[in-house]
């Protein structure tokens, strides 16, 4: 299958380990990986801060470059994200619409029906649940919200997860609750958003993981930028990367794991 | 403009403006039948148990003949009760105490002075545990008689039993008042947690009558 | 001469009535977050509420179809609204009842406190209505020299202790038992002194303290949860018999509702009353629902009065998406679920409707008046987690509708704000690839601030929000972007 990577702007600048496991991941599975050079971000910040004008050009960008990518041969596209392809799937051609482009809002609706999280294309589009991954770690899994409750990506990443050899696999108490993100939230209301997160972080310290994982660079972001603050012990990977992992990676943690303690290395 | 016309013109005007470009269809694929026959030992059993789950205390009787046994047990030590006018008079066979009938209608203090009430019911809700009282039927009364008093004994017969709140709904004419009861009275506003006993009647017993 | 004896209320100086706080959600947020016996009683509650919704919500095989449903017969309900009111006007009077029409808040309290006035009490008693909190009726009738008492348990225990209440069904949420106890042996004239914190004996204390009021009150004082067009019956749906005591005692009801409520038919109950308890307190069914239409001979208050409340509705009718607030049966489930709300309670929205719906429901309501309105900050006041759509028993899609409002947040800037100007260098930075590239080169910068030690611990405000409890790691060293021309060109 040929396959188009969206690497996300977050998972572009901040993340790249998220991508390029991606890409690791499906190469390895015998697909061919696109990357679509002219990408640069689905909008998603631009739309759940209101600016939906704003957001407009961008959408129209993303939806046009993939476009292209699937005029050219390209079967699926695939985000490592969970918010932005919740983003590219509920909210691109509502923009749209609100704008008066109809024929914008039908091409985002025809992006948005080939384009997939990781999961979600590993489990329903390529049928594999077993990756052939190798991870010896204590794992626990948050599912981020939007892969969870606009996406309905349910147990497919626990799926995965329970067939990577090694990775014990640990349960998050209340891991349906928000872990405090939300974008701009995190920011315009840092007080509560740092409220959600401690209560996120006690409970992924309950689970005695050493490592705590989602599909979402974003949420990761966050928690892992709390535990990193207290020093917990426990670090964020995302879901890509785990799976991409075998055993001819070291199990000594890749300097891309811990992106906030390089410094003790 | 008068505020009746402003608002009207408002919201005529606020609809058409909102209004989708699709026309609405009200769906209604939920279940309008229960999964339990009407008046069936089955749909007895449920109703039992979800009354019993919200402190309404249940006694089942076999037929008709039986009721009185039951009211009279339930009643007890109550020195004196209320009863609408058309309350058969068989239910209360062998009641030592004062019965009071409610016509001409009894003043609150009179019936804030009586120790119980006895009424039968317009229909049952078995996956609710609920008993709708209808005030236009004679044997249910007006709403204050079984409002005031502290003890409610509510007698509930099988052919009034249904499963689901749609084959209630469908059963009940709205023109009267009618007052849906499940379990006494009871309030969750102290730390979201039930607690029965507020200002309806704290005692609630239902003489079930039919198989079982 | 007094406002009162003007006739004139004192309270409204703002028509809408409680709508509208005073501060910006985040600065009350500030507050409450502070107050860790408000967050211990916050997570108690909503964590028992949440788990009681979730077991018999478990029961109904088709609770979905129930909420689509509900979802549709609103819907039609918003597509017809004058039409079904003017039938329920018709079938209100036909039955004795006489009904009142109120274009705000001011207008709704003048009517009551005439019709008050009109019946001579000095006394009523009142069900727990949103509407009239809504409209401060309670000020009003005080200042007419009107003795309002609430008589939900939860509702009486916000009035005692002079506060605010904070949720739709409970409003005193944010207090526990030993908090109750305190307020009643304060506040209650003639308690018994050995009261303890028993759930149970508390309750008992409120009964004693209603049981005259309540057989002896001649003006009641309701909501309405459900008012059905096509017989003009009104329903109110309550657990602990003080709704009855109010309904059916006294001589004169007077019931305000917003315009919302109505349905169209009496079938349409056999819907909302499965969603509504189930979504509410948890519960198969509450302990008492009342119906009744217009006036009974011989039965209840023998004179009935219904006013109509717009206060804003029609502004929210006219937005096709946005009128979707209107739906709201107020149940709070989306209040017990949202994880914002279970941190800062209620009183941080300023608005009586808090929550996720009211963050959607009260800009609509007002209208967001410029970028310093403080109902502008309501709409993002939650991380978009979507949990609020999950649990609402009608569908409203409480998240699109949050963006809906930031946008119109947005719109109501005035002047430019920082925000703006970031907003717009990033969309043409996003559009232009050549520019996004350059955009993560400046992100090298990262790597300076973040040093040796690989995390950035301190930013400049607003990023401080963010740098002040989480670190941020050090941009990487080489983009996603440049590792595929690395290794795939």
């Amino acid at each position: 299958m040929r396959i188009a990577v969206v690497a996300t702007c977050l998972g572009d600048a901040m993340f790249p380990q998220a991508p390029i496991a991606t890409v690791q991941l499906l190469e390895r599975l015998g697909h061919q990986v696109v990357f679509p050079a002219d990408q640069t971000c689905c909008g998603q910040m631009h739309v759940n801060t209101g600016y939906l004008d704003a957001a407009l050009p961008v959408v129209r960008h993303h939806v046009e470059v993939f476009g292209r990518a699937l005029d050219d041969g390209v079967d699926a596209i695939v985000a490592p994200s969970g918010s932005c392809v919740g983003c590219v799937r509920h909210q691109h051609a509502m923009v749209a619409r609100r704008a008066g482009d109809e024929g914008l809002a039908r091409a985002a609706e025809e992006g948005a029906a080939r384009t997939y999280e990781l999961s979600e294309l590993l489990v329903d589009v390529l049928g594999v649940t077993d990756v052939g991954a190798y991870y010896p770690h204590r794992v626990t899994y948050h599912p981020t919200c939007h892969s969870l409750r606009m996406l309905r990506v349910a147990d497919k990443p626990l799926q995965l997860l329970r067939n990577v050899r090694g990775l014990q696999l640990v349960e998050l108490p209340e891991a349906e609750v928000c872990c405090g993100f939300g974008g701009t939230f995190a920011v315009k209301n840092a007080e509560t958003s740092t409220a959600m997160l401690a209560d996120k972080m006690a409970n992924v310290l309950s689970s005695r993981a050493e490592v705590c994982t989602a599909g979402d660079s974003s949420c990761l972001m966050h928690i892992g930028g709390g535990l990193s603050r207290l020093r917990s012990g426990v670090r964020t990977v995302h879901l890509a990367e785990i799976l991409a992992s075998t055993d001819r990676d070291s199990a000594v943690p890749a300097s891309t794991d811990i992106v906030f303690e390089e410094a003790s290395r | 403009m008068n505020a009746r016309e402003e608002v009207l013109a408002r919201l005529r005007t606020a609809r058409d403006a909102g209004n989708p470009a699709t026309p609405v269809v009200v769906t209604r694929d939920f279940a309008t039948t229960g999964r339990l026959d009407p008046g069936s030992a089955a749909v007895l059993e449920r109703l039992d148990e979800t009354l019993t789950d919200y402190k309404a205390t249940v006694h089942r009787v076999a037929s008709e003949a039986e009721i009185a046994g039951a009211v009279v047990g339930v009643l007890g030590e109550a020195r004196s009760i209320v009863v609408p006018a058309g309350l058969p008079g068989d239910w209360l066979r062998g009641y030592a105490g004062q019965v009071r009938t409610d016509g001409p209608p009894l003043a609150v203090d009179e019936l804030d002075a009586v120790d119980a009430v006895v009424t039968g019911a317009a229909v049952a809700i078995a996956d609710t545990g609920t008993f709708v009282l209808a005030s236009a039927a004679s044997d249910q009364g007006r709403r204050a008689i079984t409002l005031v008093p502290d003890h409610h004994v509510c007698v509930i017969r099988a052919a009034d039993v249904v499963c689901s709140v749609p084959e209630a709904i469908a059963r009940l004419d709205p023109s009267s008042p009618l007052t849906f009861v499940s379990g006494p009275s009871a309030t969750s506003d102290i730390e979201l947690d039930r607690v029965e006993g507020v200002h309806g009647p704290r005692r609630l017993d239902v003489v079930l009558v039919g198989p079982g | 001469m007094t406002a009162v004896e003007l006739g004139m209320p004192t309270v409204a100086s703002d028509p809408h009535g409680h709508l509208r706080g005073t501060e910006s959600f985040p600065r009350a947020a500030h507050r409450a977050l502070a107050d860790t016996q408000l967050r211990r009683n916050l997570g108690h509650a909503t964590r028992t509420i949440r788990a009681k919704r979730a077991a018999v919500v478990g029961e109904v095989d088709d609770w979905e179809e129930l909420r689509r449903a509900g979802e549709s017969l609103k819907a039609d309900t918003m597509a017809r609204l004058p039409e079904l009111l003017v039938q329920l006007e018709e079938q209100v009077t036909g039955r004795g009842g006489t009904v009142h029409w109120a274009r705000d808040a001011e207008e709704a309290n003048r009517i009551v406190v005439d019709l008050v006035r009109g019946t001579g009490a000095d006394e009523v008693v009142k069900v727990k209505s949103m509407a009239t909190q809504e409209t401060g009726l309670n000020e009003a009738l005080e200042a007419a020299g009107v003795a309002a008492f609430e008589t939900d348990l939860a509702e009486l225990i916000v009035q005692l202790s002079h506060d605010r209440p904070s949720h739709f069904l409970v409003p005193a949420i944010h207090r526990n038992r030993a908090e109750i106890r305190e307020i009643f042996l304060r506040e209650m004239p003639g308690v018994d002194p050995s009261l303890t914190d028993e759930p149970r004996r508390l309750a008992m204390a409120a009964r004693a303290h209603l049981r005259r009021k309540f057989l002896t009150a001649r003006v009641g004082i309701s909501g309405v949860n459900f008012a059905v067009a096509e017989t003009g019956t009104l329903s109110v749906v309550e657990s602990e018999g003080n709704g009855r005591m109010c309904l059916t005692l006294p001589d004169t009801l007077i019931t305000v509702m917003g315009v919302e409520k109505v349905v169209p038919t009496w079938r349409d109950l056999e819907v909302f009353l499965q969603l509504l308890p189930r979504s509410s307190t948890g519960e198969r069914m509450n302990p008492y629902t009342s119906t009744w239409t217009g006036v009974t001979p011989g039965d209840g208050p023998q004179t009935f009065h219904l006013v109509l409340l717009d206060n804003g509705r029609s502004n929210v009718l006219a937005s096709p998406d946005g009128r979707q607030a209107l739906h709201c049966i107020r149940c709070s489930a989306c209040l017990n679920v949202c994880p914002v709300y279970e941190r800062t309670g209620g009183h941080a929205y300023g608005s009586i409707y808090p929550g996720p719906i009211g963050a959607v429901l009260s800009p609509q309501l007002t209208g967001i008046s410029g970028p310093d309105d403080v109902n502008a900050s309501l709409p993002y006041a939650s991380s978009l987690c979507g949990a609020c759509f999950d649990a609402c028993p009608v569908r409203i899609d409480i998240p699109h509708l949050l963006v809906q409002q930031r946008a119109a947040a947005v719109a109501a800037h005035t002047r430019p704000t920082g925000q703006d100007l970031t907003m717009q260098a990033a969309a043409i930075a996003m559009t232009t690839p050549g520019r996004f590239k350059l955009a993560e080169k400046a992100l090298g910068l990262g790597r300076v601030l973040a040093g040796r030690k690989g995390r950035i611990t301190g930013l400049p405000w607003p990023m401080s929000g963010w740098t002040n409890a989480r670190d941020l790691p050090a941009p990487p060293a080489e983009t996603f972007r440049q590792w595929w021309e690395r290794t795939h060109s």
